[in-house]
């Protein structure tokens, strides 16, 4: 599992690409945990994830979680049917703030930022 | 799919517990994403094929591969190697009491991976969750009931998300509600991981359910083997008399009865 990280405006985009297992999990932690410490906007884009196991979900939350903490701004777009059925599983789809696309992420993250702590 | 596709085949099982024998030359090939539910009534010896197919029994004779690995003729540390793929819920879902339920689920994860320990707090809500016990990770075995343990074994039988499930009887003593919910969960689990998934079972109800092929098994044989409308078609008489619940017919001789009742000990 590769991931890329670019800006867009205020907005940081992690690309991820391959499969986020347990093996490689900790790789997307660490990128995501340091974009978030910036308190920007964060978007994770998924669309060239063709399975993520659970221990993806529960990076995921942890990014939720330190978004919230940082008052920053979090989304996913892209997903796939797995990445979508996994987190339907565990009951987090309406959890998550979930796009399209990288166009609908970008103008409308920042309008939904949650405020209420988790 | 043919045999090689299997991620478990077993080939010409035989095993005996002393004297008496226990699987007569099963043969058995298990695809991967596959549901398959091995069913029958008690002592058929349908749990005994899971514990060789888990490496737990030594047979007396023939092989079990499971993702290519020979379970009955490799080393330890293949074995280890192979377990990591493997979940498994025993029947009486064989949590350590010493422990509470949370460390229970996050063991395999602290044990087996490098995930940071918030991912894995975090893991094993989701997965307590999952089963239905959400906000019960500080509880310890001993403060729940019995389909509350099952169901604590299962969320940590998913910790690891393995590829391979396996259940030993996951409905026996839980009532009909837990039961289903149970059903309910292996069927989105196979929908949603690419999971293979081999059950255990005499529930009826539950088999034609979540299989997509069964093992009827008898005396140690498999009787029959198919989709879940050719077992129902099978005109197998033992498995027609599982299906329709009919018991044994008690067919006795009267005077070797008398002589078993009355032989000096």
């Amino acid at each position: 599992m590769k991931v890329n990280v670019r800006q867009r405006g205020q907005t940081t985009i992690l690309d991820v690409d391959g499969q986020i297992t347990f093996e490689s999990t900790p790789g997307l932690r660490e990128h995501l945990l340091t974009a978030l410490k910036k308190k920007s906007s964060v978007l994770v884009n998924l669309s060239q994830v063709a399975y993520m196991d659970s221990s993806g979900i529960a990076t995921l939350v942890e990014g939720l979680k330190a978004a919230h903490t940082q008052k920053a701004s979090f989304g996913l777009f892209g997903l796939t049917k797995n990445t979508r059925s996994v987190l339907e599983l565990v009951r987090l789809d309406k959890v998550f703030k979930i796009f399209g696309d990288e166009e609908e992420a970008v103008r409308l993250l920042a309008s939904t930022a949650s405020k209420e702590p988790i | 799919m043919d045999a090689n596709s299997a991620i478990i085949r077993v080939e010409n099982l035989t095993t005996h517990y002393g004297d008496r024998r226990i699987l007569n030359n099963i043969n058995l090939a298990i695809h991967p994403r596959e549901t398959m539910v091995l069913l029958g009534s008690s002592g058929t010896g349908k749990s005994t094929l899971l514990r060789h197919i888990l490496a737990l029994e030594k047979p007396t004779g023939g092989h079990i591969h499971v993702k290519g690995l020979d379970v009955c003729h490799c080393a330890e540390e293949e074995l280890i190697e192979l377990r990591r793929h493997l979940g498994v819920l025993f029947q009486s879902g064989a949590l350590f009491g010493s422990m509470s339920l949370g460390d229970n689920v996050a063991l395999p994860l602290r044990e087996l991976t490098r995930l940071d320990e918030s991912t894995i707090q975090v893991l094993v809500r989701l997965k307590l969750d999952m089963v239905g016990l959400g906000g019960f990770e500080n509880l310890w075995p001993s403060q729940l009931s019995g389909g509350m343990r099952k169901r604590a074994g299962l969320a940590r039988a998913l910790a690891l998300d393995p590829e391979i499930l396996l259940f030993d009887e996951p409905s026996a003593g839980l009532d009909p509600i837990t039961a289903a919910g149970i059903d309910e969960l292996i069927l989105k689990l196979k929908e949603t991981f690419p999971m293979t998934i081999v059950v255990v079972t005499h529930e009826l109800a539950s088999a034609f359910l979540i299989a997509d092929r069964m093992a009827v098994m008898s005396a140690g044989e498999v009787i029959a083997l198919g989709t879940r409308e050719e077992i129902r078609q099978s005109s197998h008489p033992r498995v027609q008399q599982f299906l329709n619940r009919k018991p044994e017919e008690l067919v006795r001789d009267h005077e070797a009865y008398l002589r078993s009742l009355t032989a000096p000990s």
